[in-house]
């Protein structure tokens, strides 16, 4: 079954036709990567699935839903989250209170239930806390829950991250580089991370240049090139595919 | 539970103590300037929660405290004795929205009731910030800032130009307010003990809604806009609407305070409306620390008694505007922060040079 399916979608940025008439689809339960050399289009096309940016044309739809044009809270409400490259950790607020403000869609004191503390808020206060530290010791970081979020270190942020992003319960996860700026350890464990969250039911798209963590993970992967899709097939096809070796390696090759 | 509520109890404590000891030392007459402050209070902490918690500046509050206070005084004292025949007025009359009181020379008034022209002047400020808001919230940082002073200096050009609210004079002999029965917020002296616990009474009421809304999922939410703004949206939060609401929310605040304040004091000036009183707020929530309730409050209790009982003379507001460059410069966030202990240890420590990481 199809979760995510874009179409025909194009992007131009001044002169820059950044992304031009991509369509591929995202089958639901598995890990799709999006890759390609710098500047292929692949930021750019991730901000226009999450609703960062517009779309010049072209359609996305989630679980069968048009959402190109809708703000990005809408999008994130429906079930489609992203992280980004550049981790956006909330600072001055504690491990434990960022994830929490990922249960922010699935709660609903709104103002007014807030300032007078209504006791409906009370149990729900509860069961967000409670999901919070459920998620951090799914992923093995519920001894940091009372540390500030930003002064961990880089990569027990990117995990804080992701936690954020899994408490919304997303059925899309859109990862914008997990693997940047981490050692290779680090890379590693990340791999095994997304590969769990895929097995816990949840369909993941990412954007990475780490070949091996995608070569590794990935179900399907698309590859880019100044703004055009130039292949979508299996890790194994991709690497023998001549088109791809041509766009990364080069003509001489 | 106890610790939620323990510095409101003790703030409860000093307000009493404050009371007590004016009391004990036979020197009420510091109780008016102190009810004064606790209304310029509900100013500041309802702009501590739209800058220090949700990260966004108005350099434009003074024009809802003058929103609030002007409109209020002028239903209140407007006669509407000429327009008794017309079918609105007669409405409103047959309603118990007005009320006929004597002026100063015996002469028959037919007023608002104060009641209704709060609600009145309330639902107004609701309206404007929403409208001001609206489009002035989509800028950042200078271009906010730069955009609510302008909001600030038209109402205050419009309280200082208009005939109708009193020109430079501004509006006097506006009546009491009669909170509940019994229960009257006036500026006579017979009244100043009571007075002064019923403005306090408010504040401490205020401050428990908004520390609720601090620690709610509104208020985390709040926060993370702070922080990260395209991250909040990721997270599925409307950060425009929360904006909106919370601009809102505090401009209420600033308008109430200016209805209340102008009934104690029986009138209102432009100089309530002026930018100087928006930078005097500033500068208050930034020396008690932005994201920091408890000092937005200290701090207004100190430097508006202070200001009020005339300690800085001329002065005034340049001490307020030096306030803000030192704070900016030297203690950006503020004199009563969560480190405040640790600094102070560390600037009596003999390390204390090493101690200065950049």
């Amino acid at each position: 079954m199809t979760l995510l399916s874009v179409r025909e979608v194009s992007k131009r940025f001044g002169g820059l036709q950044a992304v031009d008439n991509v369509s591929f689809d995202v089958a639901t339960g598995s890990i799709k990567a999006l890759i390609g050399p710098n500047g292929a289009g692949k930021t750019t096309l991730f901000n226009m699935i999450s609703g960062f940016t517009g779309s010049d044309r072209g359609e996305i739809l989630f679980g069968g839903e048009a959402v190109q044009g809708l703000p990005s809270w809408q999008i994130a409400s429906r079930g489609m989250v992203r992280t980004f490259q550049h981790i956006r950790l909330f600072p001055k607020m504690t491990v434990l209170e960022n994830i929490m403000v990922g249960r922010h869609v699935h709660s609903r004191a709104g103002f007014i239930a807030g300032m007078l503390h209504l006791p409906f808020t009370w149990k729900e206060e509860r069961g967000i806390r409670a999901k919070s530290l459920e998620i951090m010791d799914l992923l093995g970081i519920a001894d940091s829950a009372g540390t500030e979020a930003t002064s961990l270190a880089y990569g027990q942020q990117r995990v804080v991250e992701l936690a954020r992003a899994l408490a919304c319960e997303p059925r899309l996860l859109l990862l914008d580089e997990p693997a940047a700026g981490l050692n290779m350890r680090e890379t590693n464990e990340m791999g095994g991370l997304i590969a769990r969250i895929r097995d816990m039911g949840v369909t993941v798209l990412l954007v990475e240049h780490d070949m091996s963590l995608v070569m590794k993970i990935s179900d399907e992967i698309v590859v880019l090139s100044y703004g055009q899709k130039i292949a979508e097939d299996r890790p194994l096809a991709i690497q023998k595919n001549p088109e791809v070796i041509r766009v990364y390696l080069g003509d001489d090759q | 539970m106890k610790t939620r509520h323990f510095p409101v109890l003790a703030f409860a404590g000093l307000i009493v103590g404050i009371q007590l000891l004016t009391h004990f030392t036979d020197s009420g007459y510091h109780l008016t300037q102190l009810t004064m402050t606790a209304y310029y209070s509900l100013v500041i902490v309802g702009l501590c929660m739209l800058i220090g918690y949700a990260g966004q500046i108005s350099l434009g509050h003074a024009g809802f405290f003058a929103i609030g206070g002007y409109l209020s005084a002028l239903l209140t004292t407007h006669d509407l004795t000429s327009l008794q025949g017309s079918a609105f007025v007669s409405l409103l009359s047959k309603s118990g929205l007005l009320v006929a009181r004597t002026d100063l020379y015996g002469g028959h008034l037919l007023n608002v009731h104060p009641w209704c022209a709060c609600v009145v002047a309330i639902l107004a400020t609701v309206a404007i910030a929403y409208l001001v808001g609206g489009p002035v919230l989509k800028l950042r940082g200078h271009y906010l800032a730069m955009a609510t002073l302008g909001f600030g200096v038209i109402v205050y050009r419009i309280a200082l130009g208009s005939e109708l609210l009193g020109s430079a004079d501004g509006i006097s002999d506006v009546p009491g307010f009669p909170l509940l029965p019994g229960v009257f917020i006036t500026g006579k002296s017979s009244l100043r003990v009571q007075n002064y616990y019923v403005a306090w009474g408010l504040v401490v009421l205020g401050m428990v809604i908004l520390l609720n809304l601090v620690r709610s999922r509104v208020g985390r939410a709040l926060a993370s806009i702070h922080g990260a703004e395209d991250a909040a949206e990721a997270m599925g939060i409307p950060t425009a609407r929360y904006k909106l609401n919370i601009f809102v929310l505090s401009a209420v605040f600033a308008s109430l305070a200016g209805v209340l304040l102008t009934h104690y004091n029986g009138g209102i000036g432009p100089s309530e409306a002026s930018v100087m009183k928006s930078v005097r707020y500033v500068a208050i929530v930034a020396i008690g620390g932005m994201a920091n309730l408890w000092g937005a409050l200290s701090m207004s209790l100190v430097l508006n008694y202070l200001s009020l009982r005339g300690y800085f003379g001329t002065y005034d507001d340049a001490v307020f505007g030096a306030i803000l460059i030192l704070i900016m410069l030297f203690a950006p966030e503020g004199l009563l922060r969560r480190h405040l202990m640790v600094d102070l240890k560390r600037l009596f420590s003999r390390d204390a040079a090493e101690g200065e990481a950049p």
